[in-house]
């Protein structure tokens, strides 16, 4: 059973997680050119090496990030997810 | 070929032949360099040489001749996808294939048996009928069939209600095949080696040079090889070998596993697949059960095999087969696959002049690998994409003009 080093929940069989995508880097729609806003989308997204990854664990609805070789398979360590900064509302 | 087998059956002596003509000193040049010798790379070859009379041409193949997805693959062959570009490109193959052991000279074991493929919910019902709508639209024998018919069609089928997905119904293709992987491979090699097409085994592409938007040459752990044109087909390192190109291809590497029981009696005669619960089964000529589901959950570049794969298949396959449960399973493995956000290959021209691709053939590229050997070989030979390629232009990715075969391909390769 492989298993995946949780922040929240600690080690955990790899079963329990969902695979959310490799952390884009922030790309702007408005400004990008097509080719570039596709080539953000449709990657490709997985070079052989050590890669930043979203994941989930279902059961708890938590995401994190985790590095992970994609080569080996092997998770060099995960991370709980940054903050997002406040966003200050309307007031409607 | 019956005179043939007479003249050989009164020969004193039965020298043994080699199957392949011996390997040539790889030239320095060559007008076409094809990156990969899975059976795509060779079909092209092949077909380079027989429709086009383009004959100077070397194969590169890194490991060993169809070593690669070729070797690693459950070998179905189907034209019931469910967009109108796929169909009409898979119905094509499916013509080449029935032909294919006479002209290659080589029996491939294709045999037509039929597949199936289970509905357990609404929504998958939907899909069927319009999947076999628009396959009997475009020529290619495919019916949506009730309880009744599939006990007729496959009467090992488990058919209880009382299970945790029972089956409602099920898409029908009566002409669904299964072909050996293995000479299909080698028997385009034979043939084009024939016809004088260089086959270099055990050379890696290291490099791919450019000069002016063209490529020149390729680099090799032998050495620099000189090229007019050049294509890849190399599957499960599309992305790496196109970026020697300077291509980013919009693929990611998912493995894709399978395994076999250990030989039994004939017990099953269609292919079976349930795409609701991601597993397929057939029994090979051997006796052997192939078995597989959908890619692995997340990607990797490698073919190592897991416990999580075999559990939740047989899991799965017990419930619609549960004789099985004496069954033990011989071999597992895994291929890379190369897989695109609209499970719909790449194919054709690219934005250097005489560079190609062949590529996104994910777990479903086997059944292709006729028709893909030829217009590949065409669209190489003309400088033109094939019309029957212009769907897969690379450039679709770029324009959102994706295809949708998901629904069509996610687990039935
Ligand atoms: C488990 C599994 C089950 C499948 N089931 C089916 C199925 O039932 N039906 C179906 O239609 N498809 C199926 N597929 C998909 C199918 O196997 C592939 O799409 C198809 O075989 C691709 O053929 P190819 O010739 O392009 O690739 P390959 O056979 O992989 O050939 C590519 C070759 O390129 C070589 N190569 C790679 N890099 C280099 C380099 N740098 N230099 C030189 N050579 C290089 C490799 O060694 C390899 O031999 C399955 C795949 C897997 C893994």
């Amino acid at each position: 059973m492989k298993l995946m080093p949780c922040p929240l929940n600690g080690p955990r069989s790899i079963t329990e997680f969902v695979y959310g995508g490799t952390v884009p880097e922030t790309a702007d729609p408005a400004s990008e050119d097509d080719a570039a806003w596709a080539d953000h989308i449709f990657g490709p997204h997985t070079p052989p090496g050590i890669v930043r990854e979203w994941w989930c664990h279902v059961a708890s609805g938590y995401w994190f990030i985790a590095e992970r070789n994609t080569v080996t398979d092997e998770i060099l360590r995960t991370i709980p997810p940054p903050r997002a900064k406040p966003v200050q509302g309307t007031g409607s | 070929m019956p005179l043939t087998l007479l003249k050989y059956g009164l020969r004193c002596s039965y020298p043994s032949r080699p199957f392949l003509p011996d390997e040539r000193e790889a030239k320095s040049t060559y007008d076409v360099v094809v990156i990969g010798g899975g059976g795509h790379g060779l079909a092209i070859a092949y077909y380079l040489a027989q429709d086009h009379g383009i004959r100077d041409v070397a194969v590169i193949e890194r490991g060993y001749l169809g070593g690669g997805n070729t070797a690693r693959n459950t070998a179905i062959i189907r034209a019931n996808y469910l967009t109108p570009e796929g169909v009409a490109f898979y119905r094509e193959s499916m013509e080449l294939w029935r032909d294919l052991s006479n002209v290659l000279d080589i029996n491939l074991m294709y045999s037509e048996r039929g597949h199936l493929t289970l509905a357990h919910t609404d929504a998958a019902i939907r899909t069927m009928r319009w999947r076999a709508e628009v396959n009997k639209h475009l020529g290619v024998e495919s019916e949506f069939v009730g309880l009744d018919d599939l006990a007729t069609l496959c009467p090992e089928l488990n058919l209880s209600r009382s299970v945790r997905f029972p089956i409602l119904a099920a898409l029908y293709h009566p002409t669904g095949a299964t072909a050996r992987h293995d000479a299909v491979a080698w028997g385009y090699a034979r043939a084009a080696a024939n016809r004088g097409v260089h086959i270099l085994q055990e050379t890696e592409v290291t490099g791919i040079v450019r000069e002016g938007g063209r490529v020149i040459a390729v680099e090799t752990n032998r050495g620099r090889i000189g090229c007019g044109r050049a294509v890849q087909a190399v599957a499960g390192t599309s992305v790496q070998v196109g970026a020697m190109a300077g291509l980013r291809l919009p693929i990611q590497p998912y493995p894709l596993q399978a395994c076999v029981s250990v030989p039994v009696k004939p017990v099953l005669d269609p292919i079976v697949v349930s795409g609701s619960l991601h597993v397929y089964i057939w029994q090979s000529q051997r006796g052997e059960l192939v078995m597989g589901g959908a890619t692995d959950p997340y990607p990797l570049h490698g073919t190592r095999a897991t416990l999580d794969f075999k559990e939740s298949l047989t899991m799965h396959i017990l419930e619609l087969f549960p004789f099985l449960a004496e069954a033990r399973l011989m071999r597992q493995w895994a291929g890379v696959t190369d897989m695109t956000a609209d499970f719909a290959p790449i194919m054709g021209l690219t934005p250097l002049a005489n560079y190609f691709v062949d590529a996104g053939w994910g777990t479903w590229g086997f059944k292709a690998t006729p028709v893909a050997g030829k217009r590949m070989a065409e669209c190489i030979a003309t400088g033109r994409q094939p019309d029957i390629l212009k769907p897969f232009h690379l450039e679709r990715f770029r324009d959102f003009r994706l295809l949708g075969e998901k629904g069509a391909a996610s687990v039935g390769h």
